[in-house]
């Protein structure tokens, strides 16, 4: 079924008896060609660019509990493109203009909005540092606008810019970045593969891989054997449980990040807003409630929960350049789980394994990477080459000294 | 989190940096044959399992004392505190 305004209107008229499910509800076959493990949306988007652009047809989607019920639904739903490094840049800005085209792709309304992502800048040495990766990012064809602190007082006069410890000196801008509504991403790419032929087979977890001679033929499930042809596994945050069962240790850490929603307030944030002092960063939703998060919590963890002290490290930060927000209550708090790579960036390759590949170590921004990493995981799974966007993003980086840290502080599981 | 701390008793776990696998007090022989590939896998790779884990916590604002907690990293339930000192002398290093 095709969405469109006259369908609303007409299934409006006639009582909304004509909706059907958005996918269908299928038992695994004993075969597949393609089993991607996971769910989310990185995994939804990979069997979606699987189909459309590989002309893959024996694919299946693995999900432990309901589809878009682990990170994609946990985030902080921001897009951007604001990174450094060549390896990571025409990565996150491919993302980008994927995310511009999606939801006509998808036929689906998954909200993006290009609201705009303001880091603010609060000492010269800071100021350089933006500016050379401003400047980055206009060489790899994003978007980039170093703002004054008179622009930004007077497009967002309720930022406090004279704060004593931390006064803002301006700030990075890329106005073509922004939020989308999360869950409705994994909704719309599942819709989509769904209708090109994917099996998305939800509470069905990976128990196991059948791994003979050094090559993956298949996995155990709750739902009994599955054989593959090719087994890709998705499942940033669950990264480090899952290939455990395949022997395979990470340069991962799995830690908890926690994100807040507040009550429901009248429009009052125009845009994504990041302090440059501390961890803070905020938006608004189209709810009204403010959405916000800061810093890990800072030691390994699969409890999806965390503790007091980041908390208020994180107000603190919403304090210092809003002011504002003062009185306002918060309505919620989470932790989602985090795979925290070595160098603050993520993992698309081959293991070791044959027939067995990995995505993940996506640190706290995989979110905003979701269609590009479909894209560029679909490209390996379907060609055996990494795609020219990710080539970065191997296994033996590590060791063979070519970290992509946009912080440039070397290794350290606790980078973004 | 509460650390209950060997020698100052039950401390907040704010006090303390998290640094990471008990196991990096393994530190490789850099003159072992092998010492290429045990760097690799020191500075990188990590266990990293959901359960109970061996974890370093530095006292950084208190005594100073690196501790070795086994934590599950499941519930954060603490189940042993020991002094990394102590940790390290039972491995026959020096301190």
């Amino acid at each position: 079924m095709r969405y469109s305004a006259l369908r609303v209107i007409k299934e409006a008229l006639t009582g909304h008896k004509g909706w059907t499910p958005a996918w269908r509800d299928v038992a695994p076959q004993a075969h597949y060609d393609y089993i991607v493990i996971g769910g989310g949306g990185h995994g939804l988007a990979t069997a979606y660019y699987l189909a459309r652009d590989h002309g893959a047809k024996k694919v299946a989607v693995l999900e432990k509990g309901w589809i878009g019920g682990g990170n994609v639904g946990r985030n902080t739903t921001i897009i951007r493109s604001n990174y450094l490094l060549d390896g990571n840049e025409p990565f996150y800005e491919h993302s980008l203009k994927l995310w511009e085209g999606l939801e006509q792709d998808l036929n689906y309304n998954a909200m993006v909005s290009q609201r705009g992502i303001l880091n603010l800048i609060h000492s010269d040495a800071q100021r350089d540092a933006f500016t050379r990766r401003g400047n980055a990012m206009i060489l790899n064809g994003a978007d980039a606008d170093l703002l004054s602190t008179q622009t930004i007082q007077k497009r967002y006069p309720f930022i406090n810019v004279d704060n004593a410890r931390f006064p803002i000196k301006g700030g990075l801008a890329q106005h073509r970045g922004g939020t989308v509504r999360h869950d409705a991403v994994a909704w719309g790419y599942a819709r989509a593969a769904d209708q090109l032929g994917v099996d998305i087979i939800q509470n069905c977890e990976v128990t196991g891989f059948r791994i003979q001679g050094g090559t993956c033929l298949g996995v155990e499930t709750s739902r009994g054997y599955i054989a593959g042809g090719k087994i890709a596994a998705c499942v940033a945050g669950s990264s480090g449980r899952l290939m455990s069962k395949a022997g395979m240790r990470l340069p991962i850490e799995s830690h908890v990040l926690q994100a807040f929603v507040s009550e429901g307030l009248k429009p009052v944030l125009p845009g994504v807003i990041t302090f440059g002092a501390g961890h803070f960063y905020c938006s608004q939703s189209d709810k009204g409630g403010l959405v916000f998060g800061g810093d890990i919590d800072g030691y390994n963890s699969y409890a999806q929960r965390g503790n007091l002290p980041v908390v208020e490290d994180v107000c603190e930060g919403a304090m210092a350049i809003f002011p504002m927000l003062g009185r306002v209550r918060l309505l919620r708090m989470w932790g989602g789980i985090m795979d925290m790579s070595m160098d603050g960036s993520p993992i698309i390759d081959r293991t070791h394994i044959d027939g067995l590949y990995f995505n993940g170590g996506w640190c706290y921004g995989g979110f905003k990477a979701t269609p590009a990493s479909g894209w560029c995981y679909a490209h390996l799974l379907a060609r055996d080459t990494p795609h020219e966007f990710a080539k970065a993003y191997r296994f033996d980086r590590f060791e063979k000294g070519q970290m992509i840290d946009e912080k440039g502080v070397g290794n350290n599981p606790q980078l973004h | 989190m509460i650390i209950n701390h060997p020698l100052l008793g039950p401390r907040d776990s704010a006090e303390f940096t998290y640094m990471g696998d008990a196991k990096l007090i393994d530190r490789p022989d850099w003159q072992a044959p092998e010492a290429l590939a045990q760097f690799i896998d020191y500075g990188y790779m990590r266990d990293n399992p959901d359960g109970a884990h061996r974890e370093l916590w530095y006292h950084e604002q208190g005594d100073r004392s690196f501790l070795v907690v086994t934590r599950d990293t499941t519930t954060h339930e603490i189940f042993a505190v020991e002094l990394a000192r102590d940790v390290a002398r039972s491995r026959g290093q020096s301190r």
